[in-house]
């Protein structure tokens, strides 16, 4: 084994080094008052040179470049090194754009790709609603056709859309053949947020946090989409949707976010002046085992990608192993805070600039596990996949209409 | 950058698991069990004659993470045999260059290891050489003829231990306490220990997992309730991912890296306690047939005990592995 990336990947890094020292932060004469502006000037650069958008065709405003996990992973270290902007993030990159890859049509692609690259277009997922969580494929929310033919009008409720304050756009799961088999009768389908048949409400979290960063609620009344927003066949929609959500898995995990927060639970220690207590060294060396399983597992995997080979099972897990090691720790730092957990931390849940937060601002974390372990597949519905995909147990008959 | 297994060291482990399929099948590991040995020539000279003794001499090729990687079959099929104190001691006395070790790499002579302070040794009885590795006092090699052993009722039925008596000094030292080799041998056998445990917690998930398919309640396979699903997706959840802290381990004592002390700590210290847990939760996935001796659960349930008390508990090394991170 050898944990090292190799001459060639070390050479492509100091081209990226190179580049960086150049371009961020951006030189005066290039500065622009708009933060956003230079962002956007510098993603432009950035992208001509390779290392941003590698999968996405240049004709859509990507660089195209050949598949290579190591390139990739040094532009990743590398820009984080030096804080500079990688591609916008959130639903349109992990989702929407892989969909439309794969499954859009041509004027799909045309339309939406550059836009969402350039961070115009923010896309909010309109899968859950009301009644439907886990059992996704019951979907209520209705898609008609319009009499000319040319439209679908929305009717219905979606639910738990990250980004949904700022969303211009949705990608959606809509019933259209309420006849048919439940995962047969669903289309997929993008919309534009901006018109008088949808509304939209903010849903305040446990953490207190409300307003343009939480999670939303949309209604839909009469709301109207083209039928060439139609993403696949009417009626395939389920299909699609197993391409994105897909995405969403690879693009969840991150060994070095949580070795970070780790870190900063060993400072939490120190802090409180527990660090020298056997039961807490204990307890966080427990953690930190897994902290390190999951560490070397996620260079496993990308080793195994690097190399064409299939990991196997231990990919179905990293997203549990990580909301798993978020409880332990979420339970140590309550132990370590203590009297400080009578204390609101000052914004709590939010971002940007809170004020001065002491070692109550844990509460994040705490609530923040919690989060983890619903979002982007709630964990019993992982270990249901660990249990069928990669185990091989037999599927819940409840659930067996699903493929 | 090259982070999982070759396909040479995925062959040598299907080797290993061949050869301990033909010549430790679980009906012999029955009949050893209710007997008074604490040895198993047979499969011993099968695993020997894959030339597997001299794995970690300097010069052989391979490294920590080869032995490793048998060392895990060898927990996989509970396999008898003092394999750990075999490839250290020949580990030893080749890096030492007071002897030569062609008996010893040959499985010829048998060495068992002796963790230092500790009473007990596995296989003692069947040794013609014991590896003393004390972090405080140095690395030695002590003849049969001056070691006493005391035959016990052992719990691990597959390794089993005996009761020694070694005076201090007795034997030839190999290493004095402070040569680097003492800490890296003390290193290694962690880490040979948990791929012990990783084997036997894979071995187990597996034997679960077999059951639940085959087994039927109310009409179907039981796998298919989501109460016992959950609860094999924590056991593989628990150990797969480990499996990588095994390799990391190896591969940082292998490549001499800073915190190759530190990993093998940490190795040792989640892998037995992750066997042990696996264990447990394998004989409860099973019911009541897991709870018998016949179905034979048992013997990797005792050697998860077993794996989890020598060489210093999960509880002694993260302590360690706290003041190595300086905290």
């Amino acid at each position: 084994m050898d944990l090292s990336y190799g001459a060639a990947a070390e050479a492509f890094r100091a081209e990226v080094r190179a580049f960086l020292s150049l371009h961020w932060p951006p030189p005066a004469d290039a500065r622009s008052a708009d933060l956003k502006a230079s962002i956007r000037t510098f993603r432009a650069l950035a992208t001509g040179e390779g290392y941003l958008y590698r999968a996405i065709p240049k004709r859509y405003g990507g660089s195209e470049q050949p598949v290579d996990v190591i390139k990739a992973q040094v532009i990743r270290e590398e820009f984080a090194r030096a804080r500079a902007p990688m591609e916008v993030g959130g639903n349109g990159m992990n989702m929407t754009v892989p969909t439309l890859l794969e499954k859009g049509t041509d004027e799909q692609k045309e339309l939406f790709i550059r836009g969402t690259v350039e961070g115009d277009y923010i896309w909010g997922q309109g899968y859950s609603e009301p009644g439907s969580g886990s059992d996704l494929a019951s979907v209520r929310t209705k898609g008609e056709l319009s009499p000319d033919g040319t439209k679908w009008v929305i009717n219905g409720q979606k639910i738990w859309t990250s980004q949904g304050m700022q969303s211009t756009h949705m990608f959606m799961l809509v019933r259209t053949e309420p006849d048919a088999p439940k995962h047969d009768g669903i289309t997929y389908l993008l919309i534009d947020l901006d018109q008088p048949g949808v509304t939209r409400r903010p849903i305040r979290q446990m953490t207190g946090e409300e307003g343009d960063h939480t999670f939303c609620e949309f209604f839909f009344d009469n709301a109207e989409t083209p039928v060439a927003w139609q993403v696949g066949e009417r009626g395939q929609g389920w299909y699609v949707s197993r391409t994105t959500l897909k995405h969403e898995r690879a693009s969840i995990g991150g060994a070095d976010g949580l070795g970070k927060q780790f870190a900063k639970l060993v400072d939490l220690a120190k802090e409180v002046g527990r660090i020298d207590d056997p039961i807490v060294r204990d307890k966080l060396a427990q953690i930190e085992g897994s902290v390190l399983a999951h560490r070397y597992s996620s260079y496993r995997i990308f080793s195994c990608a690097a190399a064409g080979e299939d990991p196997g099972p231990v990919a179905l897990m990293m997203k549990l192993l990580l909301t798993e090691i978020g409880h332990e720790m979420a339970l140590l730092a309550q132990e370590l805070i203590g009297e400080h957990g009578f204390l609101e931390p000052a914004g709590a849940g939010g971002r940007g600039n809170r004020g001065p937060r002491g070692p109550e601002k844990w509460l994040d974390q705490i609530m923040g596990s919690l989060g983890n372990s619903i979002a982007g597949g709630a964990s019993n519905i992982q270990r249901n996949i660990i249990g069928e995909r990669g185990l091989g147990l037999p599927r819940d008959l409840a659930m067996s209409g699903e493929r | 950058m090259h982070f999982h297994l070759t396909e040479e060291q995925a062959a040598i482990q299907n080797a290993v698991r061949g050869t301990l399929a033909d010549s430790w099948p679980i009906e012999r590991i029955h009949a050893f069990a209710d007997g008074d040995a604490d040895f198993d020539r047979t499969s011993w000279d099968a695993l020997m004659a894959l030339g597997l003794g001299g794995m970690l001499a300097p010069g052989s090729g391979m490294g920590l993470l080869d032995a490793a990687l048998v060392c895990e079959v060898a927990g996989e099929a509970a396999a008898a045999g003092p394999l750990i104190g075999q490839l250290l001691a020949v580990a030893a006395v080749d890096a030492s260059g007071k002897s030569d070790v062609e008996a010893l790499s040959s499985g010829a002579q048998v060495a068992t290891l002796v963790h230092g302070g500790s009473d007990y040794a596995p296989s003692a009885r069947a040794a013609d050489l014991f590896l003393i590795v004390d972090r405080a006092k140095g690395v030695r090699l002590v003849p049969v003829a001056d070691a006493t052993i005391e035959p016990v009722k052992a719990a691990d039925r597959t390794r089993p231990m005996s009761k020694l008596a070694i005076a201090d000094g007795a034997g030839e030292t190999l290493f004095a306490a402070a040569d680097p080799m003492t800490a890296r041998l003390a290193d290694a056998a962690l880490v040979l220990v948990a791929a012990d445990a990783l084997g036997g917690a894979q071995k187990v998930t597996d034997m679960s997992v077999a059951y639940a398919k085959e087994r039927e309640q109310f009409g179907q396979p039981i796998g298919r309730f989501q109460a016992l699903k959950h609860q094999l997706a924590h056991m593989a959840l628990a150990v797969e991912p480990a499996r990588a802290l095994v390799w990391y381990a190896a591969y940082a004592w292998d490549a001499q890296l800073a915190d190759a002390p530190r990993a093998a700590a940490m190795a040792k210290a989640h892998l037995c306690d992750t066997y042990v847990q696996t264990t447990r939760a394998a004989v409860t996935a099973h019911g009541g047939i897991g709870y018998t001796w016949e179905y034979g659960l048992n013997y990797w349930f005792r050697r998860a005990m077993a794996d989890r008390a020598w060489l210093g508990s999960p509880a002694e090394h993260r302590a360690r592995a706290a003041d190595l991170a300086g905290w």
